[in-house]
Order: C-alpha cells, then structure tokens, then sequence
C-alpha cells in the first residue's frame, strides 16, 4: 500500500459555518506531509475526521485502507495523535498519562519512553495539573512517539514549546521518517513544515489550495530582503528571480526566489549595502500574495 | 496595599459575574423562595384549626424523626412554629448548596479553566475575583432571606417573625458563601472545594440533628444549629446569629491569608509529586474511570453510611415514645400505621435514596464533562472504541451508585442492630436500601440519554433530582396531584420495610429497571453517532 491518507472531496458544516469545503488530500506511505494552513482554515477538522471524532458530510476518506468513521478503533491501534489543544486529567501524573495512553493503544517501548523523556526534558512524577502548556504538549508527545505505530496525526504539536525543544522534536521526527513511519504534521509555520517535511500541502478556508513537494513549490519559499544601499539600486527588478519590488525612503524592498539569491547580492554588493534585513515569508504574507489578496505596499510596484 | 486598591476591579468583576449567571442565580433564588411560598401555604391550609395544629405539636414536635429533620421543636402550638418547622430544612440547606456552588463555580472552577490568569493579567486587584465571588453569593442568600420574609408577610404573619427567619436564612448562606470561599482556597481543584464544603454542611446537619433530638449542646457547634436557635415566635432573639457573622468573617480572614500563601492553580493542600509511571489498575476505561472517581465514590459511602447511622439511631426512641405515649400510638393506628418503626425506616431509606442519586447523577455527568473538557478526544484516537468508552465509564457509576446506595441501609441497619442486637437487621435494611436502586439508576440512565442526544442539557438532570427530592419530602404537604407525584421515580418503589417484604410488588422496580435500560440503549444510540467534543 502507498497511500497512508487518502481524503477527496471532503466536506463538514458546523450549523451555518463551512470547515470544510471540498477538501482533497493525499498522504504517501513513508512520508512526513507538512500540512499548512492559517488558525481556522480547517487542519484539526480534517485530523478529527480522519480520527473518527467528527462525522463526514460529504466526501471520502480513507485511513490506512480502512474507513476511519467504522474501524476507528481497529485503525487506531496503528496510529497515535498528538492534539493541538493537550487536556489531561488532573490528578494523574505525567508519567501515568504517558502509560495509560500507550497502553490502551496497544503497548509501550519501555527504552524509547525513557529516553524521550530524557530528550525532552519532562518530570513524570508531576501530577498534569501543574504542568504548563508546553509540558501537556511533551506527555502527548512521550506517549505517540513511544508506541509502535504506522502513522503519526500531529496537529500543530510544537506550538507550546521552546526553541531547544523545537530542535528535539525536529530530531525525533526525523528518525521516524527513517524507520519507515508516515507522518501528518499540521502547521501554521511555513518554517517547520519546510524543515520537516518530504510534501506539503497548503489548506485555507476548507480546501487545500497548493500541494506538492518542497522543490515543486519553491516559488513559494521566497525570501523577502529590505536594503539601504548608497548608490540607487534601480536595476534590482531585472535581476533574475526578483519581484514586488518596492522603493520606499531611500531603501528598496523586494523578493527573491531561493536561487537567486546570491544573485541578487552580486548586484547589491558593488552599490555599497549600508543595512540589510531578510526573512522569509511568513504563511500569512504567501496567502496574501499567492491566493489574490492584495499586500498593501503592491500598488507601489513600479 | 492601601484600602482603594484592595478593591480595584471588584465592580466590573461583580458585574461579570451577574452577566455570566443571569440564569443561573436567578433560578436558585426564586425556586427558592417559591418553594417556601408553595409550602407556607399548604401548612397554612393543612392546619387551620385549633385542634389540628394542637395534634400537630403532640404528634411531630415529640417525633425524634421530624426533630432531626426540622430542627428544634419551637412554639408548635401555633401556626407560625409549624410554618417554620416544616420549611425550614429545605430553604436553610437550599441557600447553602446555592451559596457554596455559586462562589466555587465563580473561582477554584474558573481557576481550574484556566480563566482567573487571564483576569488577574488585567488591572484587578490580588483578591478581586474571590470578593466579587464571595458579594454576589452573600447578595444572593441575603435576597432568598428577604424571598422568605416576604412569603411569611403574604401568610399574614407577624413582621418581626418574618424579618427573623428571613435573616436566619440569609444567615446560612452568608456562612456557607464563607465556607466556598475557605474550601476553594485549601483544595487544589473545584470538585474537592465542592466536595469540602458539602462534608462541612453534612457535619452541620447532623450536629444540629443530634443536638436537637437530645436536646442538649451539640446544635450550637453547627452553623445550621445557630439560624434554628433564634427561636422565632417564641423567643425571638437575634444574638445567635452574631455567632454566624463572626464564622464568617473568621472564615473570610482565612480564605485571604490562604489566597495570599498560595499559588495561583495551586491549593494549600499542596500536590506532592506522584508516581513515575501507571500501576497495573491504570490500564483501561473503567481502570481510569476508578481511578478518576474512587475519591468520590469512598466520600459519598461514607456520608450516606453515616447518615444512614444517624438516621437509624433514632428508633430507639421512636419505640420509647409510643410506649409512653398512647394516645399517640392510638393516632398512629387510626391514621393506618401499623408500626411506626417501620415507616421511619422507609421515609429514611428514601431521603437516602434520593441523596444516593446525587452521585449517580454526578458520576453519569462525568461522561460529559470528560467530553467538553476534551479529555474524551486522546482517549478515542487510542484503540479504545466509543461503545467500550461510555460503557467502561459507565460500569463505575453503576458499581459506586450500588456502593452508595447499600451504604445508606448500612448504616442505618447498623445502628438498628446495635439497638436491637439482631445483627440480621444490618443484611436488612441494607437489602431495603437496594430496592431503591432501580429508580436511582433510571435518573442516571437520563443523563446518559441526553449525554447522546442533547450533550449541552445534560445538567438539566438536576432539575429532575431536586423535583425527586421535593416530591419525595414535601410531596404530602404540598397536596401534588398524584400524576405530578407519579414524575418522581421514587413514588413508585415500594416503601419498605412499611410495606412487607412479601407483600413487596417488584413490579413497578422491574419496570424502572427496563426503562433505564431504555434510556441507556436510546443514549448510546445517539452517543455513537454524533460528532465528539
């Protein structure tokens, strides 16, 4: 089998809300899927769906070639969730979550436990209710990546951790992917799916509006550059690679494809840099420019 | 901290809270004082003649049963003693219950949620949000006083009679708003707030109890105890109050130092850290399901075991007060008692009952709660199914309501035993006490159903319990049509051990028993395929 996830025309309302609107997604065996999306574009919907949690108005889906709405527990003992929103009851201890959690999904490896609490720095002996958001996160983390599992449904598990724990967590996924595992990893940072994933794939508003691997949406990772240079940089729209260039007060801002880049400071070099700022595009700049909205500053493009 | 910042935010937060329990507070209130209006009444029309409330006095106010549940027998001769004896219970433990509930919702459950850090973030001040809480929970005991004052004056009683009782009511649950605030303080969560403070209340009660059928000290050390002592159409005297003003405030200077040496999410009882990994029991649904609720379940034995002690350890002089009393026993024949012992036990396995029912209702509840708290969501994305979920959850509301129930004719056949020196009579009672499971299950089984099918009106089945509980106890004195009576499951069991256990018509139990399982299949039915969460 060489599909892990397989969802077409998937549709699911909420009185008169539409989460879903006709989604369509496909997850290879083996591959870790960036699945990317603004807050309220529908990514833990989809998740709770492919859960068994919420019921399907339209559309079809299909789970590890099951139907996760009938087999979902028999499906569930091949798979482990990490929700975005961790609740655990009170008065058991990190460390009893992690057992019960993994026990009821069918068995725990006792060495990789330890070591991931190791890894991620976690006292079990706490009971849950004095742990802090990022804490909850880490038990959910322990108890999925512990167990032994086909695939991984990872609704935005980073969201309440510190960089250095960030940097575990990439590291655990990473020897996931090679041992075979498939992972969904819902985001909505471009940088964490870029890191991570094999192919992504962009939702907003219900549908997946991009999906592909990391090269094919290259033109999507661009980086934004903002620089003061002493002589005029005017010819910095012909290098190749560049757009939305943008002169303002004597600095210049502008985009530029990933390979270009080197290009782009060949130009600016001899012009005398005397300040520079980069980053890449955030989710919410790419939606702004990729999907038909307008950036405020556009209209300036010369 | 000066005297202005003290008090920095409390009028919004006041408001908030107001806004939030526009339904809510408002519904405590005036069940309320409707239900003392509605009983206040029907003494009224019950006993309208001299003769009738002259039998009242011999006949209730000498009846250890009725002492310990209306308190000190006080000027029965007249119409205004009786209405105070018969309302009395139900608005002082009422007003309590509101007050206690209305302060821990408004701060160790919110603290709980996670809410009080978003308020104590903007400009309010260490202690607003307990003030506020503690103002509107007083407010409202002082508004269910000035309820009850008003019913009294519409009966056309005296006012400084009404305004008396009015104040020992607000009184309670000026207490009680006090003993929220202390417990919310001390335990680290909302449920063991709750869970204090109805045990202080439980110790209330029966202090008072014992102290009024024995007449002697014990009523002083209850709160309860002190509203009962103002002693209203005979002695009218107000001091005994001053001793709840100043619990109370003692009560408050606790909750404040409490508050002031605690974390916020914290209680004084702190959390000591607990094992590394689960024990063997922690490995399934009804594993955690136990371990989640094994607290409830042992303090519900407990408190209806030694209700049911207390309960019971007033035959003895219910048997001495017929043999010195045969006018009364003659009365009690006529009136188609046979043995009066007997019926005591039966009302009492009944109000046992229905107290049993508080935890079947609580523990069913827990189903839901576990939902929306999105506690149910890591749970079913395991290889657990739905059906092994409610059902696994549910194996422990049935066994602990069983527990709770049988403890209840435990304890009072206990106490029988020990009089009597039949220790058969424990086996007993304690099987009475189970005839009565049937119907308590039923109301669990109605939160299942709307668990399935209106999980947002589950709490409704509280509504339900409280009408079991009035039908149940004023039920006789309110004169209800019999199909209004007929709504309460507990009308239909049969009162034993009045009834004899041969004569016993397991019919109506049978029925109630398949109607729960209904409830329960039907339940499931929309559990299994509504959306989760």
């Amino acid at each position: 089998m060489s599909t892990a996830i397989s969802i077409s025309g998937l549709v699911k309302t909420f009185g008169t809300t539409v989460a879903l609107d006709g989604l369509d997604l496909e997850v290879r065996t083996g591959e870790v899927h960036g699945f990317l999306g603004p807050n309220g574009s529908g990514k833990s919907t989809t998740i709770r769906i492919l859960l068994g949690l919420l019921r399907a108005d339209r559309g079809q889906v299909t789970l590890l070639g099951g139907d996760p709405w009938r087999e979902a527990a028999a499906l569930h003992r091949r798979l482990a969730y990490v929700p975005g929103e961790v609740a655990l009851w009170p008065n058991l201890t990190g460390g009893e979550v992690i057992d019960l959690l993994a026990r009821l999904r069918g068995g725990i490896d006792h060495r990789r436990r330890d070591d991931l609490l190791e890894r991620f720095d976690l006292d079990p002996t706490k009971r849950t209710r004095s742990y802090s958001k990022g804490n909850r996160q880490k038990v959910a983390l322990v108890a999925a990546l512990a167990s032994d599992v086909e695939l991984l449904l990872l609704d935005e598990p980073t969201s309440g951790l510190d960089p250095i724990m960030e940097a575990a967590f990439q590291g655990c996924i990473g020897e996931e992917r090679s041992r075979g595992r498939t992972v969904l990893l819902s985001s909505h940072i471009l940088a964490e799916a870029e890191a991570l994933s094999d192919r992504v794939s962009i939702i907003r508003a219900g549908r997946v509006v991009q999906s592909g691997t990391l090269s094919e949406l290259r033109h999507l990772t661009r980086t934004t550059v903002v620089v003061s240079t002493e002589r005029p940089p005017d010819l910095i729209g012909r290098v190749p690679g560049v757009a939305h260039v943008v002169h303002e007060d004597g600095r210049v801002s502008f985009d530029v494809d990933t390979d270009h880049l080197d290009d782009a400071m060949d130009y600016l070099a001899p012009l005398k840099i005397t300040s520079l700022v980069s980053h890449p595009p955030t989710l919410e700049e790419l939606f702004l420019r990729q999907f038909g909205e307008q950036v405020p500053t556009e209209e300036a493009v010369g | 901290m000066n005297a202005m910042s003290a008090f920095t935010g409390v009028g919004p937060l006041v408001r908030f809270v107001l806004r939030r329990d526009r339904v809510y507070l408002p519904v405590w209130v005036l069940s309320l004082v409707v239900l003392t209006y509605v009983s206040a009444a029907a003494v009224r029309r019950t006993y309208d003649t001299p003769v009738e409330i002259a039998s009242y006095a011999v006949n209730m106010g000498t009846s250890p049963a009725s002492i310990a549940m209306g308190g000190p027998p006080v000027a029965l001769r007249e119409i205004g003693g009786i209405l105070i004896y018969e309302t009395s219970l139900t608005v002082l433990l009422g007003v309590a219950l509101m007050a206690v509930f209305t302060v821990v919702r408004h701060t160790r459950k919110e603290e709980d949620a996670g809410r009080v850090e978003l308020l104590g973030s903007t400009v309010v001040s260490p202690h607003a949000v307990i003030t506020a809480a503690v103002l509107v929970a007083a407010s409202a005991s002082v508004l269910v006083g000035a309820g009850v004052t008003w019913s009294f004056l519409v009966e056309q009683q005296p006012v400084r009679e009404s305004v008396l009782f009015g104040a020992a009511v607000a009184a309670m649950g000026i207490v009680f708003t006090g003993v929220g605030a202390c417990a919310a303080q001390v335990m680290s969560h909302g449920r063991g707030a709750v869970g204090l403070s109805l045990a202080f209340l439980g110790v209330a009660f029966g202090l008072r109890a014992i102290g009024d059928v024995g007449e002697n000290a014990w009523s002083w050390l209850s709160p309860m105890g002190w509203s009962q002592q103002v002693r209203v159409y005979d002695d009218n005297r107000w001091w005994p109050l001053a001793l709840s003003l100043v619990l109370t405030a003692a009560l408050l200077v606790g909750t404040v130092l409490f508050e002031g040496r605690r974390d916020l999410g914290a209680g004084i009882v702190p959390s000591r850290p607990g094992p590394p990994s689960a024990g063997r029991t922690l490995a399934g649904v009804v594993g955690l399901a136990w371990r989640l609720q094994r607290g409830a379940v042992v303090g519900w034995v407990v408190g209806i075991w030694s209700m049911g002690l207390l309960l019971g350890s007033f035959s003895e002089s219910i048997q001495n007060m017929i043999e010195d009393n045969p006018t009364l026993a003659e009365y009690l024949q006529r009136a188609g008692v046979t043995n009066i012992v007997d019926s005591f036990f039966a009302t009492s396995l009944l109000l046992l009952g229905i107290g049993a029912s508080g935890f079947a209702v609580a523990s069913a509840l827990r189903t839901r709660s576990e939902e929306s708290a999105g506690r149910v969501e890591p749970l079913l994305a395991t290889g657990v199914s739905r059906a092994r979920w409610l059902f696994g959850t549910l194996l422990v509301t049935l066994g602990g309501t069983t527990l709770v129930v049988a403890s209840g004719g435990l304890g009072v056949g206990m106490s029988y035993a020990v009089t009597t020196g039949r220790s058969s009579e424990m086996w007993r009672m304690t099987g009475y006490a189970l005839v009565y499971l049937p119907a308590v299950l039923l109301l669990a089984a109605l939160v299942v159903l709307l668990v399935g099918w209106l999980p947002r009106a589950s709490g409704a089945v509280w509504v339900a319990v409280a009408l079991c509980f009035v039908v149940g106890w004023l039920g006789s004195l309110l004169e209800l049509p019999q199909w209004a009576a007929d709504l309460s499951p507990f009308t239909h069991v049969p009162a034993v051990p009045a009834v004899p256990a041969d004569d016993l018509a397991l019919g109506p139990v049978l029925t109630m028993l398949a109607l729960a399982v209904a409830a329960l299949a039907a339940g499931w039915v929309g559990f299994r395929r509504r959306d989760i969460g």
